[in-house]
């Protein structure tokens, strides 16, 4: 049979549907990627924290402020973790004007201890406690993890820079009085200049915590949250 | 700040820590709390159901009633809750959107009454979430479209001053209004019909003469069709240039469908009238005759359903024109590939690609003339590959135009329910109204009658009875009775005749009233009648005109005609009394005169009370017998009519 261009093509599309009848009986699988859809479903999975007398151990919070604390947090967060759009959800929403969500990434990875990309009662609940309970020794060692972005020990400039930008982004942009482009690299410089006692480019812990203690107006802003809660 | 994070506001502060060491400025005191409360559970008491929240909880949204002091005046000491005299299904939305941040609307729950709840809450209705916004928004414009609906049925009411103009044009719009309106619709709609059927019979063949073939109708009888014609169309005219008059806006009359539908019915006439013999045009003119089939269009005015559906059309334009885009798309994209695959094939009828449309649409519509067949086997393979789309493509679009025109269809039938059972509805809300005014009149009488027992000193168990008003009620009488002491005349010269007070009386009454006024009748004039008479002058000549005269509280109530003959018989009856027992005044007089009178007809303590009213009007009735009948029974006791004056 000698079959023309446009035969050809109607005996193609006959086979195409002939296939397409057969997959719906079930004779030819499917291949599709929707294997995909059921993980997710999956890993939607309710966290579960340890126990109040644990966490009052571990903690500086009372009985009654950790129940508190609890039910604030579950209200917000029903599946018991908090993942990082909605900590920058929350975040944001104390922030009308600017844009908080860079901050809160920061914010985030420091509350996120284990890195395991989401923020547990636990972790919450133990950086709160550092941070209104603990000792300014802690306090500050808390920040200087804030600013360390790699973990790695030292605030380089470009981390400050970072964090700087990321906190001025808060503002945002109809402030008074205008603030210019350089402002947060400006802002940098005085820090490094305060903070770097050796000028080698970074901040080291001891540096940061040497230099904060011998400074009135940080000791005394630290203690300025205590009775948040 | 959105409230529902208020909960998270001590983790941001906390936070800020992070700020400090950046800083360059010392920072600003915070604020303290001077009484920290510990966070306490409150009882909500919601007509009997009691929730338990937290009042951090209410404190979130601290605009609503909830939140702020003003839920103080609902707070019941005895019990430490806040109770609220409120539906407590709604009540669960509402706590819940405390909780939770979203306030939901509920489906199985009524929108206004949802609506008041919102409102008594102090919620706008606007944060309702996106999940239950839609359907709320929905239910809320049929709500009001329903509203509207009743408004405009209230605005039909005759005003009493209409100019000619706009009485006409009611007419034409609204043919229940008067008989003359109903004629001139009945005579239209027979002459479209008659014109319509003329037109079609025309071109019937009407038998054949000997030597010719048949012959249309139209051609045999000319001078008949034509007569029957301009008959029509001088009617057509006639109406049209009436409407027209009566428009309130010519501009908007004459740009509107219905009267361009008029004007085309009628021009072809015209046309034909003015070029009669023209060779030329007279091909032009025979196919203005299809014009013609226009006037069947003018029936839409006469059917609601004609209306509803080109309504639907209307309002589908957007569905019918996508029904035609992608039938066009399929159309050509079909008839290109049937033409190239029958090119090959010999004598085929796929000439051209135009040509295959045809093939197409009578294809994909299912029609299946058979006047163009493909041969070639690819032709038969994409043929029926045309066929199969052809109905999915015309299935899509359809359903939407019927639930379109189904919704539609039922919205109008509801509209006419609506106003049909209005009637009825007012009718019973009326009888119901005038059980209350007679209540009123009712007590009233036993109030006077308890002040009489009391000045006569009579015993307990008469006096009961006329106790069975509640307190609202006899406060509610108290101040009609004060309002009615506020409005008597000033007072005449303080002697017998004493000053009657003007007062409400019960529709019969006022009727009879009217009647005697109208009657003249003043043998048995007592003097309280002379001093309503003069209230009754005025009214009586609107009565007269039995239009809707707005009754001093009362409804509307055309008399039966059995009322009159009660009146009359009352009238009658009352003749015979002697001034004083029918007067009410008698029961004004000083304590001693009402002495005089118990000592002399001794018959006061036993009257019967009886009112002209329409059997079953009054639910509760008198009490003391059924209503006409008595006025004739007891004829015997003295008839103490204590309002009719």
């Amino acid at each position: 049979m000698n079959l023309e261009g446009l035969e050809m093509i109607a005996v193609l599309v006959v086979v195409v549907l002939f296939v397409k009848v057969l997959e719906q009986f079930g004779l030819l699988e499917a291949s599709y990627d929707d294997s995909v859809e059921d993980e997710l479903e999956l890993s939607a999975v309710r966290h579960r924290p340890e126990g109040l007398e644990q966490l009052e151990a571990q903690t500086r919070f009372t009985r009654k402020e950790l129940q508190v604390l609890y039910r604030g947090f579950k209200n917000e967060c029903p599946s018991g973790v908090v993942n990082e759009d909605t900590f920058k959800d929350i975040y944001s929403q104390f922030f009308p004007q600017g844009d908080a969500s860079t901050y809160a990434h920061f914010l985030f990875n420091a509350f996120d201890t284990d890195h395991n990309g989401s923020v547990s009662f636990e972790d919450f609940v133990m950086g709160l406690s550092i941070l209104l309970r603990g000792s300014v020794q802690e306090k500050l060692n808390w920040a200087f993890n804030l600013y360390d972005i790699n973990k790695d020990g030292y605030i380089t400039k470009e981390e400050m820079l970072d964090i700087m930008k990321a906190i001025y982004d808060m503002m945002g942009k109809c402030t008074y009085p205008i603030l210019k482009e350089e402002a947060p690299r400006q802002h940098v410089e005085i820090f490094f200049q305060k903070m770097d006692k050796n000028k080698d480019g970074v901040v080291t812990i001891d540096e940061f915590i040497d230099c904060c203690q011998n400074d009135e107006n940080i000791m005394r802003s630290m203690q300025l949250f205590e009775n948040v809660i | 700040m959105a409230a529902g994070v208020a909960a998270w506001l001590p983790f941001a502060r906390a936070a800020a820590i992070g700020w400090m060491p950046v800083a360059n400025l010392p920072m600003p005191v915070a604020p303290t709390e001077k009484n920290k409360r510990q966070d306490e559970l409150i009882v909500l008491n919601v007509s009997g159901r009691r929730f338990q929240t937290w009042r951090n909880t209410l404190d979130r949204y601290p605009d609503t009633l909830l939140g702020s002091s003003e839920k103080e005046f609902f707070y019941d000491e005895e019990t430490k809750e806040y109770f609220f005299d409120r539906d407590p299904d709604v009540f669960r939305s509402i706590l819940n959107f405390y909780r939770t941040g979203k306030l939901h609307y509920p489906r199985y729950e009524c929108i206004s009454s949802y609506d008041e709840e919102l409102a008594f809450f102090g919620i706008i209705p606007e944060i309702i979430g996106d999940c239950c916004y839609e359907e709320y928004k929905d239910r809320k414009r049929e709500n009001a479209e329903r509203l509207m609906d009743d408004q405009e049925d209230n605005k039909d009411s005759k005003l009493p001053n209409m100019t000619f103009r706009e009485t006409m044009w009611r007419a034409f719009e609204n043919p229940h209004t008067s008989t003359m309106a109903l004629v001139f619709y009945y005579v239209t709609g027979f002459f479209i019909a008659v014109s319509v059927i003329t037109n079609v019979v025309e071109t019937v063949p009407c038998g054949s003469s000997p030597n010719q073939k048949d012959v249309p109708c139209g051609e045999r009888y000319t001078v008949a069709f034509f007569c029957m014609d301009t008959a029509c169309v001088m009617i057509f005219t006639v109406e049209y240039l009436l409407r027209l008059f009566a428009a309130p806006s010519r501009y908007r009359f004459m740009r509107s469908v219905m009267s361009i539908i008029d004007v085309v019915a009628i021009l072809p006439y015209y046309i034909g009238l003015v070029m009669t013999n023209n060779e030329d045009v007279s091909g032009a003119f025979v196919t203005l005759r299809v014009f013609r089939v226009f006037r069947i269009f003018k029936f839409s005015r006469h059917s609601q359903g004609l209306r509803i559906l080109g309504y639907t059309l209307k309002s589908c334009a957007s569905e019918l024109g996508f029904l035609l885009f992608s039938l066009t798309m399929a159309i050509i994209i079909f008839a290109t590939v049937m033409f190239y695959a029958e090119k090959g094939s010999t004598s085929s009828k796929f000439t051209s690609i135009p040509a295959s449309f045809w093939y197409t649409i009578v294809t994909m519509t299912t029609l299946g003339y058979g006047d163009m067949v493909p041969k070639t086997i690819a032709g038969k393979i994409f043929g029926s590959i045309c066929s199969l789309s052809g109905v999915l493509v015309i299935a899509l679009p359809v359903p939407v135009i019927v639930s379109n025109f189904s919704r539609i269809y039922h919205q109008n039938q509801r509209a006419d329910k609506r106003r049909a059972q209005k009637k009825a509805r007012l009718a019973r809300i009326r009888i119901s109204k005038t059980g209350t005014s007679n209540a009123f009149l009712h007590s009233k009488r036993n109030g006077l009658l308890n002040e009489a027992l009391d000045l006569t000193g009579s015993t307990e168990d008469e006096r009961h009875h006329n106790k069975t008003t509640s307190l609202l009620e006899s406060q509610h009488h108290h101040l009609l009775h004060c309002l009615e002491k506020t409005t008597t005349p000033s007072q005449h010269p303080p002697s017998f005749p004493l000053p009657q007070n003007h007062e409400f009386v019960d529709e019969h009454l006022y009727e009879q009233n009217c009647l005697e006024g109208a009657l003249q009748n003043y043998t048995s004039r007592s003097p309280s009648l002379s001093s309503s008479g003069g209230l009754t002058g005025t009214c009586c000549s609107r009565r007269s005109r039995r239009k809707s005269a707005h009754l001093p509280n009362s409804a509307m109530s055309p008399g039966p005609p059995h009322g009159l003959q009660e009146l009359s018989a009352v009238h009658i009856h009352r003749s015979d009394r002697p001034p004083l027992s029918t007067s009410r005044s008698s029961l004004n007089l000083m304590p001693d005169e009402a002495m005089r009178l118990n000592c002399k007809s001794g018959q006061i303590t036993t009257a019967i009370i009886s009112i002209p009213t329409p059997p079953g009007t009054t639910p509760e009735g008198d009490g003391h017998g059924p209503p006409s009948p008595s006025v004739q029974t007891t004829a015997g006791s003295s008839v103490v009519k204590v309002s009719a004056l």
